[in-house]
């Protein structure tokens, strides 16, 4: 006769109700890990799959992730003629907050992609498609809340979103729109009529008091031109050149000749990969792992004083089956069953809850295989642990106490 | 079968406690008792006859005295001579005042349970804890749960489960005091039935006055000494 179950079905109400309490309890445990793998996923998804090699990134920077990152257009050019490069892309992002149409936050990380090289080919569309056109089309994460077809006004210019892709989101959590590089810059540097007005005014007086001005007429005229035909103005700068390399190209090669140059750095694409999970997402991980711990431990002490006052309740029970010649193992077994019967009731419930709610957060919680095992692995050993208190109080009772 | 000593109790004194506080609960306690054999012991409260019944049910041992239970030694003053935790399962039965039944087992499982712990399989267990149950008539409340069993009844099953063993003792402490006169009677013609038949020997604290005909021999004790008051042969 297996005295826990029916324990367990005597006091069964009781009994799932404290099983739901430890699952809940359980469930935050588990989606802590989780959110942690959520949150480091989601902050190299992009890094993994846009199919890069090699980012050069400005000077002694860590761009263009963990932090900003500017670099002429130009580089470009200079990284295309390495040998061993198969393509040069370049690579913007930048993350806006703006009012969309309906008055709502947009809060959006931009990602410029190098149209016609790079039109999204390698974003994992759920619906629609990638870019067609140098402008005015976007791809936008699900987490942004925009439908296929929705257009939205940013700065100037009205975006229609052609395609729509999940889990792309940046390491600071928010749903990335990919655009072309021509978009993404012109969303980044839009400009009011009258602040241009203000520009041309003010370069044409520059001019005017300058020497060069004086001799030269004619260039007051040119400074007040649109700033794309001067030839004299850089071209607004971007976040990163991507490079991808022929088959059987020697990486370390093409790095050693970028090194070579004093205006830029460079890192692989796993480079990359580790400047997020040390950088950015290094503090959430601690922050979360130590919650994760405090938690656990704190289900623990509730297992014991559960398991605890479970073993109380019984002491008489305890005594009673002692006296009749029960061995200290049956007692040993009725408790400690109990408890991993609680315990693994309470990770099931965890679990099963935690299935239907982890989907609705704003931020994937992912329960990977690993993740799982290793919670069930010390759900058993905490239930073993808070039930050796119950254990203890359960072997100093004499068969004596029965007769009170 | 009568002639055959089941228990030997032999000058057994009991002190509990140390130096200033010590209480001699026991002073001299000599009790014989033959298989088949159905014993009652009276005395005021505060005598020491739960003090003496669980020194002969090897839990609360003598301070000095000898026990001895199917001719063996058992208890040399505090000393146990033999396994006292297997020796109590084997030959030992014990009903309480307070029917003690484990409150979360159903009645046949409260049977079972001991069975069980002597060894026998669940299946055999459960179809002897029935068996008795249906001896005692109290087969038909099998399934329900102590709380859902009447005082009388609850004692009923706790007999069960103090006979299920065959044990070649019985040792019940104030069985009858939560039962009305009627129904003490009935337990105690029980008592008497299974000594007679089965040869077991049984002590009976009472109070009850009105049972003593059920009993073979009457002791009495007052002070921590037992003494013999009626013989009925
Ligand atoms: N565990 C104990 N510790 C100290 N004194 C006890 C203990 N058990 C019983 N006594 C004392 O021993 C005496 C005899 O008690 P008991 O054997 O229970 O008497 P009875 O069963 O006849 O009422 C009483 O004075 C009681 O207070
Ligand atoms: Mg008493």
């Amino acid at each position: 006769m297996n005295l826990a179950i029916k324990d367990i079905r005597h006091n069964l109400g009781r009994f799932v109700l404290t099983a739901i309490g430890i699952g809940m309890l359980l469930m935050i445990v588990m989606g802590m890990g989780g959110i942690y793998r959520g949150i480091s996923d989601d902050a190299t998804l992009l890094i993994d799959n846009i199919g890069a090699d090699i980012w050069i990134v400005q000077h002694n920077t860590r761009g263009p992730f963990a932090e900003l990152s500017r670099i002429p257009q130009n580089l470009v050019y200079r990284a295309m003629v390495i040998p061993g490069v198969a393509t040069a892309r370049s690579f913007v992002q930048h993350t806006i907050q703006r009012q969309n149409n309906i008055g709502k936050q947009l809060r959006m990380t931009i990602v410029g992609l190098d149209w016609p090289i790079d039109k999204g080919e390698w974003v994992v569309l759920e619906s629609g498609r990638i870019l067609n056109q140098n402008h005015y089309e976007m791809i936008a994460d699900t987490s942004l809340g925009l439908n296929l077809g929705e257009k939205i006004k940013l700065g100037k210019n009205t975006y229609t979103v052609v395609g729509i892709t999940s889990s792309m989101i940046s390491s600071g959590g928010d749903g990335i729109g990919f655009f072309t590089i021509q978009d993404a810059l012109d969303i980044q540097l839009d400009k009011t009529g009258e602040a241009v007005r203000l520009d041309r005014v003010s370069r044409s007086n520059r001019v005017k008091k300058n020497d060069l001005g004086l001799k030269q007429p004619n260039l007051i005229e040119l400074a007040s031109q649109k700033s794309s035909q001067l030839p004299g103005l850089a071209r607004p700068e971007i976040s990163s050149v991507i490079l991808k390399l022929k088959p059987g190209a020697n990486l370390k090669q093409v790095e050693n000749i970028i090194e070579g140059w004093k205006d830029v750095s460079i890192f692989t694409s796993n480079g990359e990969r580790q400047l997020l999970l040390k950088g950015t997402v290094e503090k959430v991980r601690k922050q979360i792992g130590l919650f994760r711990i405090l938690l656990t431990i704190i289900s623990a002490i509730i297992m014991a004083l559960i398991l605890y006052t479970l073993t109380l309740e019984k002491l008489h029970s305890i005594a009673l089956l002692k006296l009749i010649g029960a061995s200290n193992w049956v007692v040993l077994k009725l408790i400690l069953q109990e408890a991993l019967i609680l315990g693994v009731s309470g990770y099931c419930i965890a679990y099963i809850l935690g299935k239907k709610i982890f989907p609705n957060f704003p931020r994937r919680v992912i329960l990977s295989n690993d993740d799982l095992f290793q919670l069930a692995i010390i759900v058993l050993i905490i239930s073993v642990i808070s039930s050796l208190l119950g254990v203890w109080k359960a072997m100093q009772v004499t068969p004596n106490e029965a007769l009170n | 079968m009568a002639d055959k000593l089941a228990i030997q109790a032999d000058s057994l004194k009991k002190i509990y406690g140390k130096d200033n506080t010590e209480i001699v609960a026991m002073k001299d306690a000599t009790m014989d008792v033959a298989y088949g054999e159905i014993v009652a012991l009276l005395g005021p409260s505060g005598s020491g006859k739960s003090t003496f019944l669980t020194a002969v049910g090897l839990i609360n041992p003598p301070t000095s005295g000898q026990i001895k239970i199917g001719g063996q030694l058992v208890l040399n003053g505090s000393q146990p001579m033999v396994n006292l935790k297997y020796f109590r399962k084997k030959y030992l039965g014990f009903v309480f005042q307070k029917s003690n039944l484990i409150p979360f087992l159903s009645a046949r499982e409260n049977v079972q349970i001991a069975l069980e712990i002597n060894g026998y399989s669940p299946q055999d267990s459960s179809k002897r804890a029935l068996e008795i149950m249906n001896e005692l008539a109290i087969g038909d409340r099998a399934d329900n749960f102590p709380s859902m069993l009447s005082g009388g009844q609850q004692q009923r099953v706790s007999i069960c489960r103090a006979l299920s063993n065959e044990p070649d003792v019985i040792l019940a402490d104030e069985p009858t005091a939560a039962l009305d006169s009627h129904l003490g009677r009935q337990v105690m013609e029980l008592f008497r039935d299974i000594s007679h038949k089965r040869g077991t020997a049984v002590i009976v604290v009472t109070h009850d006055q009105r049972s003593l005909d059920v009993f073979d021999t009457v002791y009495e004790m007052e002070d921590g000494v037992i003494k013999l008051r009626q013989e009925i042969s």
